[in-house]
């Protein structure tokens, strides 16, 4: 009876036997010891670069009493930093260019800075096979750190630092097929070999700040400049009958209380599209912002990684917008303009004009090109990689004919008749909101038109209108760029 | 040559660390020690040649050749402790002995290279440990009267607890510890011991829901006692144990998600009220914003974990005396800096399986008192180890607990080691039952047996191997059927 009752119990419930306690116990902890597992080795793993170069991190020691750090080099070989032995014994790190790359390649001391720091786990690491090691710890010598080539081009970086001369600004230069960064300077600047006396000098001086990286990190209101990226919403809103626009303009334009001023109060007639940017209409643009929907505007400045971290491998500042489809009409007209709470960083106007040249695809700027151990094997290799299509080919095809008319005949005419076509936008920043008094140089723009190869971006603070001082200095890095093509 | 030779050691022990924890997994697909054997005999040759290579590496960092000598009597008193284990008890579970023993030896080389004396002390404590747990097994099996006095444990217990607060109290309420002859000791890891006892001992009894709720209060008012000693880690270690075994007594899945639920609530009126919880937890969510104070040790310890990569830096290669108390609450960072994660991860598999060979015994123990001794005891060394690696590696916040048999800490190896044995003396009590069930069986068809009243402990339908049927354990597949049954009856 028993017998048959607990059988039919067998059949009922199948093969299935609930788990006893202890099973669901031992379950529980392998499962949360997997989780564990996987979350340690995973951290150690991705943040391994970070927390060895952390400056509370002693381990670095460790490697540096090993190996030597690692020479930086330039895309054509030249020497950029490198470590020299002292008669002493001890090690030096030195910067042949001096000032010349102070931002761009960075210091190895002090917490360290560009290229040195981002490029520091694989600096003081020695990837040399074991079999040299044993041979070097025979001889008793250090094994020799790992060299980074970066994308930097010597030439043009000596351009645009001599453009730039004593002004305080950035000029950036990238190849818009790659993302690669060709020249960053920065001013003013400091001379990484005496970083350790500097730097209390470097780190008291609020005023000038010499140890920001003005192009990634500096954050300036983007000005006329930004006309481009309110021209694309409003072709993207009207893709039919853009081409219809027209404005006339009487040198300034008023909206609920809010009066817009053309630059220099210049009056500019009856303007269609293309010539409100080709000639810098602020009344034309402040007019076209009021038609834009607020929403979708703010959808593209999202796109554009507005209000969002750049996604690139270095500091880098944020660049802002206050937008959003609840904004007001004083909000968007001073945007449309790129005045009022807008603001943005050179290298993030650069990788909006790269994106335009290379027909809307968005690249990730890189400045390491590849790593390699000191028998040449290849450790990392940075290639082009594709952020996200911010805009479609058309769109970028309509802003580059419009930034060619700006330099043919417009506010950039100083790049009219060159050897090469040239497209691009100036600006004049208005930076005091109190007096209205100075403004930012702006250009940023790309050449050829028909078949992009470099773009550049120049700031130069409180000079004076981006046409008359920022677009010379482009045109010196542009031409050093196409003397040496040729 | 000898930057050969560092690699290799370095390589080979991380790899023979992974196939030793492969085989402490190995060994389940059995389920008798006589055929687990030849496994346990290959883990035993990989122990003392990770040992060896453990020591060589030290040796030759330092030249200094008393090293070998260290290696050689290590090795030496492990493996005579794992032969008496086994000619003394042949019933004993080999897994849990080897484990013991290599995480022993881990730590004693990893202590040497932190602190030559702190590992020679702690060595004597294992020495003087191991002795006494080769006693204890049979001792437990023979004193069936451990399981009754219920209130004996919890008086222990509670006076030990009360007079470390009111101690605490008098010395600034800083130091949880007694100095006795040069011997730090701290008397609530052998309240864990006592409290498992208590816990297994009233379980056992309880069966009706007052009994049960009574014997809640009294491991409520241990807890209540350590929440105000603020030792807040041993705590939380108390609180689920015994929730893990009410559920292994009661078994209903109930009691557990209540009082996950209920220990959850009580995290949140911790954090409200301590600032030293809300400390934990902020360096937790954000260690690197407060890496000069409250994140310090966490920061130290990650940069530990991930510099070492899969092969580590090699003992001697790194850094990990950054990290505070690296020897107490760190030493598994030490052990990923220098041993690599490979080797840090074998070292959690192997604790892994220890717990799960301790669970193992408990579901075949048929003895209320001692399958909750067994599981109690399991969960109270799985968790331990949990709460230091997860805190050290920040999956969850630091609660300040030693990693068992590894750390340093005298008494923290001594109750370890002693809990081990008394884990063995259940083993051996569900060798024995399972002996006279067998008994019980092969008399069943002779003429006046069975006794018909106890029918129900009989297997329904068993196939025993003839020659295996001394250790098989196809007899307790079916318990939980039964037990059902039961139940419902």
């Amino acid at each position: 009876m028993r017998k048959e009752k607990s059988e039919e119990k067998i059949k009922r419930v199948g093969r299935f036997r609930p788990p006893t306690p202890t099973q669901v116990i031992a379950a529980a902890f392998g499962v949360l010891f997997a989780a564990m597992i996987v979350y340690l080795c995973r951290y150690a793993y991705v943040n391994r670069q970070v927390m060895m170069s952390n400056s509370y991190n002693s381990r670095q020691k460790i490697l540096l009493e090993q190996n030597t750090r690692g020479d930086i080099l330039a895309a054509s070989g030249e020497v950029l930093a490198t470590t020299e032995k002292k008669e002493d014994g001890s090690e030096e790190r030195v910067y042949p260019y001096g000032n010349l790359f102070s931002h761009a390649v960075g210091y190895s001391a002090k917490g360290m800075g560009g290229v040195e720091a981002a490029a520091n786990y694989y600096l003081i690491r020695s990837d040399i096979p074991l079999s040299k090691k044993a041979e070097l710890m025979d001889k008793g010598e250090k094994y020799p750190g790992n060299t980074v080539i970066t994308t930097l081009d010597r030439n043009l970086q000596e351009t645009a630092y001599q453009a730039l001369s004593a002004y305080r600004g950035a000029i950036v230069v990238t190849d818009v097929r790659t993302g690669a960064i060709l020249a960053m300077v920065s001013k003013p600047d400091f001379d990484p070999n005496e970083i350790n006396a500097l730097w209390p000098q470097l780190t008291a001086d609020k005023e000038d700040s010499r140890l920001l990286n003005r192009v990634s990190q500096g954050l300036y209101p983007p000005g006329s400049t930004f006309k481009i990226v309110t021209a694309l919403e409003y072709i993207r809103e009207n893709p039919a009958d853009y081409g219809k626009y027209s404005f006339n303009c009487s040198g300034s334009y008023t909206a609920e209380g809010l009066t817009i001023h053309c630059f220099h109060g210049e009056s500019h007639g009856r303007v269609d599209f293309y010539t409100s940017l080709q000639k810098s209409c602020n009344s034309s643009f402040a007019n076209i912002g009021m038609l834009l929907d607020r929403g979708a505007f703010a959808k593209t400045l999202k796109t554009l990684y507005f209000g969002e971290e750049l996604p690139v491998d270095f500091p880098c500042g944020t660049s802002r917008t206050a937008l959003s489809a609840s904004s007001g009409a004083s909000e968007v007209m001073q945007l449309s303009i790129g005045q009022g709470a807008t603001s943005i960083s050179p290298l993030h106007l650069n990788m909006i004009t790269q994106s335009i040249a290379s027909g809307g695809e968005m690249y990730k700027p890189y400045i390491i090109d590849r790593i390699v151990s000191a028998d040449d094997k290849v450790l990392v290799s940075n290639e082009k990689e594709k952020l996200r299509r911010v805009m479609s080919a058309e769109e970028a095809q309509i802003l580059t004919e419009m930034m060619t008319t700006v330099v043919n005949g417009g506010t950039a005419r100083r790049l009219q008749g060159l050897s090469y076509q040239a497209a691009g936008k100036t600006g004049s920043a208005e930076y005091n909101s109190v007096e209205k008094t100075e403004s930012h140089a702006w250009f940023t723009g790309f050449a050829p038109a028909d078949d992009p190869q470099i773009a550049v971006t120049v700031i130069i603070e409180q000079a004076g209108s981006g046409g008359e001082y920022a677009v010379p200095m482009a045109k010196r890095v542009f031409d050093t760029y196409f003397e040496a093509e040729d | 040559m000898k930057l050969y030779l560092l690699e290799f050691a370095k390589m080979g022990e991380a790899l023979l660390m992974a196939v030793y924890a492969i085989l402490s997994f190995c060994v389940f697909l059995y389920r008798t020690e006589k055929k687990r054997f030849p496994f346990y005999v290959v883990q035993i040759i990989l122990m003392v040649v990770i040992q060896f290579l453990l020591f060589m590496q030290m040796m030759l960092k330092t030249d200094d050749m008393r090293y070998l000598f260290f290696f050689s009597f290590q090795a030496i008193v492990l493996i005579a402790a794992i032969i008496m284990h086994r000619m003394i008890y042949p019933d004993a579970n080999l897994l849990i002995v080897n484990n013991m023993c290599l995480l022993i030896m881990i730590s004693m080389a990893i202590l040497t290279r932190l602190s030559g004396t702190s590992a020679i002390k702690q060595f004597i404590i294992v020495i003087a440990s191991m002795i006494v747990a080769l006693i204890l097994p049979e001792a437990v099996r023979r004193l069936r009267i451990l399981s009754e006095p219920w209130w004996i444990y919890a008086v222990i217990g509670i006076l030990a607890l009360g007079f470390v607060l009111i101690l605490g109290r008098v010395v600034n309420g800083s130091s949880l510890n007694f100095q006795v002859m040069g011997v730090t000791f701290q008397p609530s890891e052998f309240v864990k011991i006592i409290f498992v006892f208590f816990a297994a001992s009233a379980l056992a009894k309880a069966d009706n829901f007052a009994q049960i709720a009574g014997f809640s209060a009294i491991a409520a008012l241990h807890i209540l006692i350590l929440v105000f000693s603020k030792d807040l880690g041993t705590a939380l270690i108390f609180y689920t144990v015994f929730l893990m075994m009410l559920y292994v007594a009661r078994e209903r899945i109930l009691y557990l998600v209540l009082g996950i639920l209920a220990g959850g609530g009580a995290g949140i009126v911790a954090y409200r009220l301590f600032s030293h919880v809300r400390a934990r937890v902020a360096a937790f969510i954000d260690p690197w914003s407060a890496i000069d104070g409250a994140g310090y040790q966490v920061t130290q310890s990650l940069f530990g974990i991930s510099v070492g990569g899969p092969f580590g830096l090699g003992l001697y290669g790194g850094k990990p005396k950054a990290i505070p108390f690296v020897e107490q609450d760190f030493i598994f960072s030490a052990i990923a800096e220098e041993l690599g994660i490979v080797f840090a991860v074998s070292v959690l598999l192997i604790c892994l399986s220890t717990f799960f060979m301790m669970l193992w015994v408990a579901e075949r123990t048929r003895n209320r008192f001692y399958r909750l001794l067994s599981a109690g005891f399991g969960v109270t060394y799985i968790f331990q180890v949990f709460l230091t690696v997860g805190g050290g590696v920040k999956f969850i916040p630091l609660t300040g607990v030693t990693l068992p048999l590894v750390s340093y800490g005298g008494t923290s190896v001594l109750s370890t080691i002693l809990m081990f044995g008394v884990l063995q003396g259940g083993v051996l009590i569900r060798a024995q039952e399972h002996r006279e069930a067998v008994e019980r069986l092969t008399h069943r068809e002779e003429p006046g047996y069975p006794d018909r009243s106890r029918e129900e402990d009989y297997p329904e339908e068993a196939d025993y191997p003839e020659d295996d049927a001394y250790r098989d354990d196809a007899y307790h597949r079916d318990s939980y059927e039964e037990r059902e049954e039961r139940r419902e009856d």
